[in-house]
């Protein structure tokens, strides 16, 4: 009964510096996973890239990182870009983007409850000409009982989910609300050490059921540091980043020794944020 | 100056289907021998079997090279060559790299032949250029698990791995984690001619096999960025790989 799927948006976050076909795979494993399960139904991709105040050493231009990730997902008729994370002017926590998109979500379907049904009266005068014509009328996915709440949930690979556990880098409080009530898809690779990472914390291992881990049977290590590297030293990037993006890299000019120099010696925004908040430094 | 020596790349193979991995090792090979100062990498041959190599799961070679130019649609060096696939028995690899040497030099031989009936206009000094014409040379573009079915008992002719490295050339990419060139040092046939085989490292893990795709178009997975997207619509369009179940994830 499809009524009953879970409604689930997928959230990636990050520098997509540049976007690479490992971070829109991740994307297609976590829906086949997702729909082989039975239970959800993935309705959109949202790739949100990370405001340039985050600081991360290599990091250019918001705006260039936007249009490559629009250029990648020109060919998808479900992945998108959003850029509202990446205009604003300070850096924030992933987990405001969550409820941002989340309650994006929420009042969107609000609306689109509304636009569906059908006006009392309207209804009443076809019901007498083509009694057939109208089922007992139905609001789109409305069941019996209230309709379940679409769900954001992070997607990210396990280097992320790893990431948990830097000293200063994430809050604890953020870390429990976004796998309490939001959900985590991790995507990693075959012999990797997420489920040991999971089985080290308490606070993961209790919201266990709400990390989603997928594995990656695809050897499969397109880190946009390579592609980077890869561009400095004028080699080909083909086949790695959609040609679209390596057109534009390369039209653009991007990717030197000197925006690889950018946000040297700087502080990562969350870390300087963190830095003197004494609940940053619990242990997972 | 010395001038480059003009290199054609030929990648022997199944390519059931082509994938981004496979094109991934020509850019891989060019960017290797261009930076070796040495070599211009002038043209790119993928050479998918005959569906007499009787491969497992082997489709027919008609879907294998459409798939193969729909993959290199987007290339602007790379070809497809069907000559191999549309023999009626299965070529052994050196009979391929004859035929596709011949060719380049057949093509070469005429360009020369143009060039001495009409000098190109300009300075004199073109033509009385004493730079010879430089013979392309044609390498064999392959994996490292390929160098090392040369150890495999009675699937080689000696005189045809010789002729391979001598005559030929190959150009051999690896994974990061693996090296190659001890299996090099511990025969006398490829250490006599390693200077004419190029190791190249692959950093970029990127490891699409063929097999897994299939596997997974089987099950109604995405492949999506493994894969070009005309090679997906084609795939679909002619239902390749045999009943596809309806992808769950048009659901």
């Amino acid at each position: 009964d499809p009524d009953c799927k879970t409604e689930v948006v997928l959230l990636a976050c990050g520098s997509f510096n540049p976007i690479t076909n490992m971070h829109l795979r991740l994307f297609e494993l976590a829906r086949d996973y997702f729909h082989e399960t039975g239970k959800y139904k993935v309705i959109k991709g949202i790739i949100s890239p990370v405001g340039d105040a985050y600081k991360k050493k290599g990091l250019i231009s918001a705006n260039h990182r936007v249009t490559m990730a629009k250029l990648a997902t020109k060919n998808s008729d479900w992945v998108e870009v959003d850029d509202w994370e990446s205009c604003q002017s300070e850096w924030l926590e992933t987990l405001k983007v969550l409820r941002y998109h989340h309650q994006k979500l929420l009042s969107a379907d609000v609306t689109n409850s509304l636009q569906d049904a059908v006006p009392i009266s309207k209804l009443g005068r076809k019901r007498k000409r083509e009694p057939s014509r109208h089922e007992p009328i139905k609001k789109k996915n409305q069941s019996p009982v209230v309709k379940s709440v679409p769900q954001v949930k992070l997607l990210c690979g396990s280097d992320m989910l790893e990431s948990f556990g830097i000293p200063n880098l994430w809050k604890l409080e953020d870390i429990t609300e976004i796998v309490e009530k939001h959900g985590l898809v991790c995507i990693s690779r075959a012999g990797s050490n997420v489920q040991k990472f999971i089985y080290e914390s308490d606070l993961l291992w209790r919201h266990k059921n709400n990390i989603h881990l997928v594995e990656e049977w695809i050897p499969n290590d397109i880190s946009s540091t390579k592609i980077r590297r890869a561009v400095r030293r004028g080699q080909s990037v083909r086949y790695l980043v959609p040609d679209a993006v390596r057109a534009y890299i390369e039209e653009q000019g991007l990717y030197s020794p000197e925006s690889e120099g950018r946000n040297a010696g700087l502080l990562l925004a969350p870390l300087h944020r963190n830095a003197s908040d004494p609940r940053s430094s619990r242990p997972l | 100056m010395r001038s480059r020596i003009p290199v054609i790349l030929l990648a022997c193979g199944s390519f059931n289907p082509t994938t981004n991995m496979h094109m991934r090792l020509f850019e891989l090979a060019r960017d290797h021998l261009h930076q070796t100062g040495r070599y211009q990498v002038i043209d790119g041959i993928m050479s998918p079997v005959s569906d007499s190599y009787g491969k497992k799961g082997l489709v027919s070679a008609r879907h294998r090279v459409a798939m193969a130019r729909l993959a290199l649609e987007t290339s602007d060096w790379i070809r497809v060559d069907p000559w191999e696939s549309q023999q009626d028995t299965w070529t052994e690899t050196v009979k391929v790299l004859r035929h596709h040497y011949n060719e380049a030099l057949r093509a070469f031989q005429s360009k020369e032949l143009m060039r001495g009936k009409h000098p190109t206009e300009g300075s004199m000094e073109d033509s009385l250029s004493c730079q010879q014409p430089v013979l392309p040379e044609l390498k064999l573009l392959c994996g490292a698990d390929f160098l090392q079915t040369f150890k495999t008992p009675n699937l080689w002719k000696e005189e045809d791995i010789k002729e391979i490295v001598e005559k030929f050339g190959l150009v051999c990419i690896s994974r990061a984690g693996s090296d190659p060139s001890q299996f090099i040092q511990e025969s006398d046939l490829l250490s006599k001619f390693q200077h004419n085989i190029f190791l190249v490292r692959e950093w970029i893990q990127n490891e699409i096999s063929a097999t897994q795709i299939r596997s997974a178009l089987c099950r109604g997975l995405s492949v999506k960025y493994l894969i070009p997207d005309s090679v997906i619509a084609y795939i679909a369009q002619h239902n390749v790989y045999g009943a596809q179940r309806e992808r769950k994830s048009q659901g």
